[in-house]
């Protein structure tokens, strides 16, 4: 029991009428790691978290959490599993309080037990003095807050977070964040789905990629990066028409095709040896070019998406699931 | 269930937990009542608003005096205000589902039903309340029980019964509709004929033919006359047996239809 994946999901499919959300999936969540599921809007991330939370049924593949089976043993899984996202929400009529209260009790808890959690919870997630409030008055980042309270008062062993920080400030996200860093040294699974690639670079031990209802692409942060060239060379000439000519150098040297930012006048490409450079500042030197910047750096996230996809991360990709994802029916 | 033990997550749900589920749910459904003050609003001025409307309006046209005509009218009026406070039923059911409070509770471990058994329990203290203040309202502005309390009081019983009916004809209407407002249109538009075309307001005998014969089979007909019966005293038998009739085929229509709805939803 105690080696087995936190989640295991084998060729999910999903179908929406004639679109397909998710196209034969597989993830892996081993335990005590966060998983990040990333891809852009209507990737099918959102789909793929409701059939492991047994909202939704797979029309195809199978998946288990925790050794349970989500549509035979649904009722087994729902007592494993914490859900917040995009769409579980908490109900703004009541109490930040009575909402969790509310949950601890539909828990089986004894009323004095559910408070006693739902205040600890509160307490945790800085909304103590908004208690009594309803949640309809509570700002975005502490609806958030109250919306990951109570997804926690029965001490889940697996937690799915969809986009738990899409809307959310810069502080409330590093809030949010700090937060998810407490539950998994406190030993839960996380599956964390976003769209924000620093995001998923921040906290996933593992990611997958996927795009248009497929894997793209799995490993570790590390590994993605490494795939697609771990370094990213950055040239700025100090005149900028010449641009042209040295992103056709850098295509010709790196074998890639690079990314020409015309506006800051600086063409980036992925290298994968860094033996490359000499020659390429020489070659520079020799068709008369003039340079204002030549630097190596890590490549990000967003670089290995772009090289993955074809597109960046943040761009719907026009596939109609998107708007299937957008609807929380 | 914490994160040092780990016992072996439970097969099946207990009826008696899901009944607790059930009452949870409720409880649920009457704090929001308390807090939300607009609701609250609504649901007694509505009453207040119509008695107003038909006893000083119509009154002295349709019963010669606004007080005999209050007498005639009040039970109707009861049984307009308590059927049209049930579509608050459906409102609530489909505001769950598109906030995404649903989607919470249905990755809970709890009984599958309790949600819809919740609203639906939760919602007879609405009826309740609008029974109450119809009442009230009514005889501060001279209406009169005619017969005895214990009378009144099946009346009171025999209104919550047939909206404990009703109401899930509503929560059918709430599952299928996809936004708020058209829960509200649809509601009004089934609600509207069968309303009116009744005997609520005034008596049939000056309609058209046809519509004697719909006024004829509507329940609301059948309701009003067992609450005129009951509260001014009258003809019983066959107006209570045919009211409750109907609010058990009602109910045997619309549970099973709207339960089959919400569990293929959920």
């Amino acid at each position: 029991m105690e080696t087995e994946n936190s989640i295991e999901a084998h060729g999910l499919v999903r179908r929406f009428g004639k679109t397909t959300a998710l196209d034969g999936v597989d993830l892996v969540a081993r335990p005590g790691r966060v998983l990040g599921l990333l891809g852009p809007n209507g990737a099918g991330k959102t789909t793929a978290v409701r059939i492991l939370a047994t909202l939704l049924r797979p029309d195809g593949g199978e998946a288990r959490v925790c050794g349970y089976d989500v549509v035979r043993e649904a009722h087994q899984v729902r007592q494993l599993i914490g859900l917040t996202g995009q769409y579980a929400s908490v109900d703004e009529g009541l109490s930040g309080m009575n909402n969790l209260v509310m949950i601890g009790r539909l828990l089986g808890m004894p009323r004095p037990r559910a408070k006693a959690r739902a205040t600890e919870l509160l307490e945790r997630f800085d909304l103590a003095d908004a208690a009594q409030r309803p949640a309809k008055t509570y700002s975005g980042g502490m609806r958030r807050r109250l919306d990951l309270a109570a997804s926690l008062v029965g001490d889940p062993r697996v937690l799915y977070l969809d986009e738990p920080t899409t809307g959310l400030d810069p502080r409330s996200r590093s809030d949010v964040w700090a937060m998810i860093r407490g539950l998994v040294a406190d030993g839960a699974t996380v599956l964390l789905t976003t769209q924000y690639l620093e995001e998923a670079d921040q906290l996933a031990h593992d990611i997958v990629v996927i795009d248009h209802g497929k894997v793209i692409a799995t490993g570790t942060p590390g590994e993605l990066k490494a795939k697609v060239g771990s370094r990213v060379l950055e040239v700025s000439p100090a005149d900028s028409s010449r641009l042209a000519v040295v992103a056709d150098l850098l295509t010709e040297r790196a074998g890639v095709s690079p990314s020409t930012d015309t506006d800051s006048g600086m063409v980036a490409v992925p290298v994968a040896d860094a033996t490359l450079l000499p020659t390429i500042i020489r070659e520079l030197d020799d068709r008369g070019i003039e340079l204002a910047e030549f630097a190596l750096r890590k490549a990000s996230l967003d670089e290995v998406f772009l090289s993955l996809t074809g597109h960046a991360a943040d761009e719907p990709n026009g596939h109609e699931s998107g708007e299937l994802e957008g609807s929380p029916r | 269930m914490t994160t040092t033990a780990l016992p072996a997550p439970s097969r099946r749900m207990s009826p008696v937990a899901g009944l607790r589920n059930a009452f949870t749910l409720t409880w649920r459904s009457l704090l929001k009542l308390r807090t939300n003050s607009e609701d609250l609003l609504g649901l007694s001025l509505q009453p207040i608003m119509y008695l107003l409307l038909f006893t000083y309006v119509f009154g002295g046209a349709l019963g010669g005096s606004t007080h005999k005509y209050l007498q005639f009218a009040l039970p109707g009026v009861l049984v307009l205000s308590v059927v049209f406070a049930t579509l608050g039923t459906g409102l609530m059911l489909n505001q769950d589902i598109s906030s995404g409070v649903f989607d919470r509770f249905r990755s809970l471990p709890i009984a599958r039903s309790a949600p819809l058994a919740g609203a639906v329990l939760g919602d007879v203290v609405r009826y309740a309340i609008s029974v109450a203040i119809t009442l009230g309202f009514g005889m501060i502005l001279g209406y009169r029980i005619g017969a005895s309390p214990l009378s009144a009081a099946a009346g009171c019983l025999l209104l919550l019964t047939f909206a404990l009916a009703m109401c899930w004809f509503s929560a059918l209407i709430g599952l299928l509709v996809k936004t708020p407002q058209g829960v509200q249109w649809f509601g009004f538009l089934a609600y509207f004929p069968l309303v009116f075309g009744s005997n609520i307001l005034v008596q049939s005998r000056t309609m058209p033919g046809w519509l004697q014969a719909f006024v004829k089979v509507n329940p609301m007909t059948y309701l009003t006359e067992a609450e005129r019966g009951l509260l001014n005293g009258g003809p019983l038998a066959t107006p209570v047996t045919r009211s409750l009739l109907w609010a058990l085929g009602i109910f045997l229509v619309f549970a099973p239809l709207a339960v089959r709805v919400y569990r293929r939803r959920a």
